[in-house]
């Protein structure tokens, strides 16, 4: 687990959204789906954020800024630091044959990333609305459907490979409909490496921390 | 000697980061109770405006596959291992600590007596702790709660009933609500832990160091060593770290490193040498004051 305090390399604004660029300072980027723990200015505890994008010397990060922590971030400037740990967690299996990948609003956040790594395959990204679906820009090759349309019912009739992050029931669509299907799940979490125990999900009838076993998990009947 | 540090139970688990247990000088497992419990639904923590609330609800496999699958693994990290158990009766807290008695790798068992997220055994502390010390000869350290009014007379219990030493404090009962002024947690009420609990940590380690006279671990809202020196000051031998954990896995050298810095800083050749400085001044002004009205 490796931790750095990261300088602010840039932050634009991407429809609702905020992309702030930090430096690495030595960290790695991971693989797609893999997340870091970043610190929120001016709150005790850091928030999780999978990678979104990964140029040279650099980790992107897409925010929704919806509370205190992530409009603390969401509003960083260049030049201001920040202490990060990652990357963490298990991301996805790149071991694909025909990947599609499938995202619903800030869930797109760790496609691009991701897309750069398989060579751009085909993506299907829906938003609630135009100003949302600014961020589709950031994944190349990606068709965009809009609310009231659901990206589950835009799934072509044989999807391949999907790997998805979204919102949960768009989740819980897939994994009904695509048995195979890769899915990045979301949680809150307290400390991001499996010491709290606060980012449990009911799975197999227990609870298992999202955090060390996912976020990204294989639907249920699939195997990991 | 130097103040020692390990974590607070249920704080880190040494077997998904091992290079933060070794960072400290002990680990102290998550609370182990007798049978396997799932925990709470989530959602489990809520971070307020100076603190968080967990609920977790001691999830974790049980006594039997902690000892048998667990132990090991933990004991081939080749730390100094305490095994913190929880129980709902006294029999519970017998039998657990005549389970773990034969195990060599646990040096210390923490009896957790004061979770905030499970239904309470009906006895009371000092007959749970007598019920532990019955079952095994491993020293013993009584885990209490913030939530009481004269928390150094629970400490005379537990001393006399057989604890080798006392962990000062769990987390105090909170709760938080949203927007909608819904609970915002699952289960509506939680332990209260972070930058918050210090003050109330130092006040129970202060009076518990004055009643009686054992190795008293303390904790509760250290983030920085001066914290750490703090909770030394008021009578702790070592100093755990808890919430301090989730955002900082640096944390035990960072701490260690400014532990140091400020006991030199008071001119004190090591930390240790501050312990019990502020119970001892207290208690002569405490005099004074009696004097003065005599």
């Amino acid at each position: 687990m490796r931790q750095a305090r990261l300088t602010v390399r840039g932050n634009e604004t991407v429809g609702p959204y905020a992309l702030v660029r930090l430096g690495r300072a030595g960290l790695e980027a991971g693989t797609p789906g893999q997340f870091f723990m970043l610190e929120a200015p001016g709150r005790l505890l850091p928030r999780p954020f999978s990678l979104c994008l990964a140029p040279t010397g650099e980790l992107g990060f897409l925010v929704d800024p919806i509370g205190p922590g992530t409009r603390a971030i969401a509003s960083l400037e260049p030049g201001e630091t920040i202490f990060v740990t990652g990357p963490l967690g298990r991301g996805y299996d790149l071991a694909v044959e025909r990947p599609l990948l499938v995202g619903g609003g800030i869930g797109i956040a760790p496609l691009p990333y991701l897309s750069a790594t398989l060579d751009n395959p085909p993506a299907l990204l829906g938003f609630r609305s135009a100003h949302h679906a600014e961020a589709a820009a950031l994944v190349p090759n990606a068709e965009v459907v809009l609310d009231p349309t659901l990206v589950t019912e835009a799934l072509p009739d044989d999807p391949g490979d999907v790997l998805a992050c979204g919102p949960e029931p768009m989740l819980d669509t897939l994994e009904a409909l695509v048995p195979r299907a890769q899915l990045a799940r979301e949680a809150p979490m307290a400390c991001g490496y499996g010491a709290c125990y606060g980012c449990v999900v009911e799975r197999d009838g227990g609870y298992i921390r999202l955090c060390l076993e996912g976020p990204v998990l294989s639907a249920r009947g699939g195997a990991h | 000697m130097a103040v020692r540090l390990l974590n607070a139970s249920g704080c880190l688990d040494a077997l998904a980061a091992p290079e933060v247990a070794r960072s400290l000088d002990v680990f102290v497992t998550k609370t182990i109770t007798p049978e396997p419990r799932p925990g709470n639904p989530p959602v489990r923590f809520a971070e307020t405006e100076h603190g968080m609330l967990n609920s977790i609800g001691l999830q974790g496999p049980g006594l039997e596959p902690f000892v048998s699958e667990h132990l090991p693994r933990l004991a081939a990290l080749e730390l100094e291992l305490w095994a913190s158990i929880g129980g709902f009766s006294a029999e519970d807290f017998g039998s657990s600590c005549a389970r773990l008695d034969g195990e060599d790798s646990v040096a210390v068992v923490e009896l957790n007596l004061s979770c905030p997220n499970v239904e309470e055994a009906p006895e009371t502390a000092a007959e749970l702790v007598a019920a532990a010390r019955a079952a095994t000869r491993k020293p013993l350290y009584a885990k209490l709660s913030p939530a009481q009014w004269d928390i150094a007379s629970s400490a005379k219990a537990v001393v006399e009933a057989g604890a080798d030493g006392l962990s000062l404090v769990n987390t105090i009962r909170g709760l938080a609500l949203d927007e909608s002024l819904a609970p915002r947690l699952a289960r509506a009420v939680g332990g209260y832990s972070g930058p918050a609990l210090k003050p109330i940590a130092l006040a129970c380690v202060h009076a518990c160091a004055s009643a009686v006279d054992v190795p008293i671990v303390g904790m509760g809202g250290v983030t920085t060593g001066l914290d750490a020196l703090e909770l030394v000051a008021v009578g702790a031998s070592a100093v755990a770290l808890g919430t301090v954990l989730f955002h900082d896995p640096g944390a035990p050298a960072r701490i260690r490193e400014e532990l140091t810095a400020e006991a030199t800083r008071r001119g004190l050749r090591d930390p240790l040498g501050a312990r019990g400085r502020s119970v001892a001044k207290s208690e002569k002004s405490l005099q004074i004051a009696q004097n003065g009205t005599a």
